[in-house]
């Protein structure tokens, strides 16, 4: 830009939003919708091994209205359909879901009458994990995509994409220093 | 016959002499079919019995037959602490007139097993306390584990919220 050449190192200039999607990014707060086996790992994945910390999101509140990010873990039926959707609608703007594993992103091996066939339906999903239930590795992985795609200043399920296919993130847009 | 699953029989035989009751042993486990009409007597006298004392019911299960008489049944697995004994009751309604006497009276873990039959299968205890639905919500019309029905459900008859 030229204007830190002219101000010397100290300063960097940016946009004030580049700015707070960089503050934002690094402290996400997950609202942990663990329904079912899929809550292990995400547990998993705020222990010491794998440590969610390093991502600053080990601050899962129980409260949605602190909360950016909803991890769905779990088989979710059409009676707690309804109970996701309103701790959804109690998170404040911006915010992201991250579908954890096969029941929550397609019904999984619940092809029946009860279950909702994807989460998809009701919620606009930003990530689907890949796994019954995923490894706590892919979560992360979920995680680190979602920190891209919150760089970018994207959220509500704009250009959702699966854990595994990287195409659509392979580039991402930093802080411009 | 294994002793103590004559035992039972005779003595249920004895104190209702007025019916006639089915009963089959395999592999050391009796079975008893009962009348609905006599269901609760009968429970009532398995429990409140010095000899036989079957003081818990271990499960109570409703069940579809998908046959043109008789289509709907209940079984009560029974357990006494006393004899370490098990039994199995079975009692077998109309598809029309799908109910069944509660035996809520006789043991008070009857309530939500027959709420989740009733739930399942659509079969009626008379004289629940509390006969709602257990496990689908309240406002659902159909009884899933019925043989007739989808299992994909039937479109419509659950909603989701809006998106």
């Amino acid at each position: 830009m030229g204007l830190e050449s002219w101000m010397g190192d100290g300063y960097i200039a940016t946009k004030l939003e580049d700015v707070i999607n960089w503050c934002r990014k690094n402290s996400l707060y997950p609202m942990p919708m663990g329904i079912s086996c899929c809550a292990i790992e995400m547990m998993a994945a705020a222990g010491p091994r794998f440590d969610i910390a390093r991502f600053g999101s080990e601050v899962m509140r129980f409260t949605p209205r602190q909360c950016d990010v909803m991890i769905v873990a779990g088989t979710t039926t059409y009676k707690m359909a309804k109970v996701v959707r309103k701790i959804y609608d109690q998170m404040p703007e911006p915010k992201w879901v991250i579908a954890m594993g096969a029941c929550t992103s397609s019904g999984g091996m619940y092809r029946t009458y009860s279950v909702v066939q994807g989460i998809d339906q009701f919620l606009p999903v930003d990530f689907y994990v890949a796994g019954c239930p995923p490894r706590p590795d892919n979560l992360l992985n979920a995680l680190m995509l979602l920190q891209q795609k919150v760089q970018r200043g994207e959220c509500k399920g704009t250009s959702p994409s699966f854990i595994g296919d990287f195409r659509r993130h392979t580039e991402s847009k930093s802080v411009s220093k | 016959m294994e002793a103590m699953n004559k035992k039972v029989l005779e003595r249920i035989k004895a104190k209702f002499a007025d019916t006639t009751f089915e009963s089959n042993e395999f592999r050391g486990e009796l079975t008893i079919v009962i009348p609905k009409e006599r269901i609760v007597e009968v429970c009532k006298f398995l429990k409140e019995d010095k000899e036989l004392c079957f003081d818990l019911l271990a499960d109570l299960c409703g069940i579809d037959m998908n046959t043109p008489s008789k289509r709907f049944g209940v079984i009560y697995n029974l357990y006494s602490f006393t004899t370490k004994h098990r039994i199995r009751l079975k009692t077998f309604i109309e598809e029309e007139h799908p109910k069944v006497p509660t035996v809520t009276g006789v043991w008070g873990t009857a309530n939500w097993h027959e709420r989740e039959a009733f739930d399942m299968f659509g079969i009626i205890f008379e004289g629940h306390p509390d006969l709602r639905r257990i496990y689908m919500p309240d406002e659902f019309e159909y009884h899933p584990l019925r043989k007739d029905f989808p299992l994909m459900g039937i479109r419509g008859s659950l909603d989701l919220p809006k998106k």
